[in-house]
């Protein structure tokens, strides 16, 4: 099913290759919450890291999918079955050439990012990881790149080692390097930072670790809407990431694996889908992806992934980063130059967020003045207290960017932080 | 920005920059530990009871202006009371910053936290360090947190 390409301009390769900058305006009216009001203020949403709006095509193909084409898939016989089971391979092969994967097997269907995470920790973590072995991450990780690590090293009494950053933000290469030993069985590691944005040197971790047989798990949940993403010329051997944080639905999500791992990992979860055969004595497994794929599973969440693809690469992902880029650029150089204010996460090379701290302010004071003033943004710790504590402070305040932002919404955080100092004064 | 007046009022700022009984007081027999972790709020409140009162309380940690403000003039108001007196000013103050009738009931200074009702997000930085001191007082090992 073709819910949106239909709609959208057909490119040879799939995607838009002019270089013309992107319309900011014209992107914002594909947005319909971008015109509702907050507080009688206009919405100025900066808190894309959390989770992305979602475009008017993605809302259509999923209410379109339940209006016209419901019906379970690999079920029956009948016509809407099978308009439904093609639907759900085509998202499936979407997602396999926005990722370029090898192969469509090699895309399992999640409920996002965390599901990708524990699938593989307690799949190929508990087949791979025994008593002693150890379990590399980074003190950059979200907590579901940290927490699925901690349950399987607790139940095969491993140990996981924390490769440490340094007051940038970035992960200091070296000492990772040396993280890396005979008993390490897995690296896990974020492409970007969702607390500091920072963007890790994938190409050296994953060379570093496959120079000694260890595999490397990429939680991509914070790169996937603003860097290009091929996962062979990465040569990761799993990729996470998850549909609403590229403007998809929430609820579904992608797990990435080499075929060759997929196919010697025990299965996840037991069910209807992820089977062969079933007999009381004998049960065989179905082959990739089904195998990872029990039960019936969010059809029309995958449509709406496929959808935001079809959305991102219709507006050409060069442009939305390029767009992205001077943003963060901008948002830097403008919040930089408020007095008392310091940014937390000054990495070389960073995506998508930005961090900071006010004077003795707390975070979650800052949150509310700014929302008062239709500005909504992130404050806490973002599921990353192991970065706040390297850091020295219990939570920031974080604004977060995507291809709709401008730089007026940029001055107008900039005037709201303002006011924060004026009720604090 | 009037709404925000309401919230962050004049009593509530002073308090958040210069918390009273900021401090584990001498002798301590009670404590708990409050935690929010929508925000990272994190407060301990620590007791000298004698007896079902209230001698001495303390409190440290970090928080918002709001769980901050909250807990200094809470430490304030208890100190000297009995265990369900305090209980019975938990329940009222509660009532006043979810807007449940709490108007009415006589909380004295903490009235200033009545803006909070219209930000029902900031109920839980309010009501953070009176849930710590239940669990204080309950004599409970385990933190307590808002979630």
């Amino acid at each position: 099913m073709t819910v949106l390409a239909d709609k959208l301009p057909e490119t040879s390769a799939g995607e838009s290759t002019t270089s013309d900058a992107l319309d900011v305006e014209k992107v914002r009216r594909d947005f319909p919450i971008l015109s509702r009001m907050v507080h009688g203020k206009k919405l100025v949403y900066l808190d894309n890291a959390a989770t992305s709006q979602k475009p008017r095509a993605v809302i259509d193909a999923i209410s379109g999918y339940y209006e016209n084409d419901n019906s379970n898939i690999h079920r029956g016989v009948h016509f809407l079955s099978g308009l439904a089971t093609e639907a759900h391979d085509h998202a499936r092969t979407t997602v396999q050439k926005f990722i370029n994967a090898a192969d469509s097997r090699e895309v399992v269907f999640t409920r996002g990012t965390t599901e990708a995470i524990n699938l593989v920790a307690q799949t190929y973590g508990r087949a791979h990881v025994g008593a002693g072995d150890e379990v590399l991450i980074t003190a950059m990780e979200h907590h579901s790149n940290i927490v699925p690590w901690q349950i399987l090293c607790e139940e095969k009494k491993a140990r996981l080692r924390v490769a440490p950053i340094d007051d940038r933000g970035e992960l200091l290469l070296d000492e990772f390097e040396k993280l890396l030993t005979p008993r390490t069985k897995i690296v896990a590691v974020t492409h970007v930072s969702n607390a500091l944005g920072t963007v890790n040197p994938l190409a050296a971790i994953i060379k570093m670790a496959h120079s000694r047989n260890i595999p490397v798990l990429v939680d991509g949940a914070q790169a996937i809407p603003h860097l290009r993403v091929d996962v062979q010329a990465l040569d990761c051997d799993f990729y996470t990431f998850s549909s609403h944080k590229v403007y998809g639905p929430m609820g579904i999500g992608v797990l990435y694996g080499k075929a060759s791992l997929l196919e010697s990992m025990p299965p996840y979860q037991g069910g209807g889908d992820m089977i062969s055969s079933v007999t009381f004595e004998k049960t065989t497994y179905n082959k990739l992806p089904y195998k990872f794929e029990a039960g019936t599973p969010d059809v029309a969440g995958a449509i709406g992934l496929g959808a935001a693809i079809d959305y991102v690469n219709h507006l050409g992902r060069e442009n939305v980063a390029a767009h992205e880029h001077e943003l963060l650029t901008y948002a830097t150089h403008t919040l930089s130059a408020i007095s008392g204010l310091r940014l937390i996460g000054t990495a070389r090379e960073k995506t998508g967020a930005l961090s900071f701290v006010l004077e003795d302010i707390h975070p979650h004071d800052i949150g509310t003045i700014l929302d008062q003033q239709g500005i909504a943004i992130r404050t806490g710790h973002h599921c990353a207290q192991p970065v706040m504590e390297r850091f020295g402070i219990p939570a920031t305040a974080r604004a977060s960017f995507a291809v709709y932002n401008t730089k007026e919404e940029i001055d107008a955080l900039a005037a709201g932080i303002q006011k924060v100092r004026e009720v604090f004064a | 920005m009037a709404d925000l007046r309401e919230l962050y009022q004049e009593v509530i700022l002073e308090h958040s920059k210069t918390p009273r009984n900021f401090k584990q007081p001498p002798a301590v027999n009670r404590s708990a530990e409050g935690y929010n972790p929508l925000c990272g709020d994190h407060f301990t409140v620590y007791l000298d009871m004698e007896g079902d009162s209230i001698r001495d309380i303390g409190f440290k940690g970090s928080g918002c202006a709001i769980s901050k403000a909250s807990a200094s003039m809470m430490t304030q108001i208890v100190k000297g009371k009995s265990k369900q007196e305090a209980s019975a000013l938990f329940e009222d103050f509660h009532k006043l910053v979810t807007g449940t009738d709490g108007k009415n009931a006589d909380l004295g200074k903490l009235a200033v936290f009545s803006g909070v009702s219209e930000f029902p997000t900031r109920v839980k930085c309010a009501t953070l360090a009176w849930h710590t001191l239940q669990a204080a007082l309950a004599g409970q090992h385990d933190a307590v947190s808002t979630e």
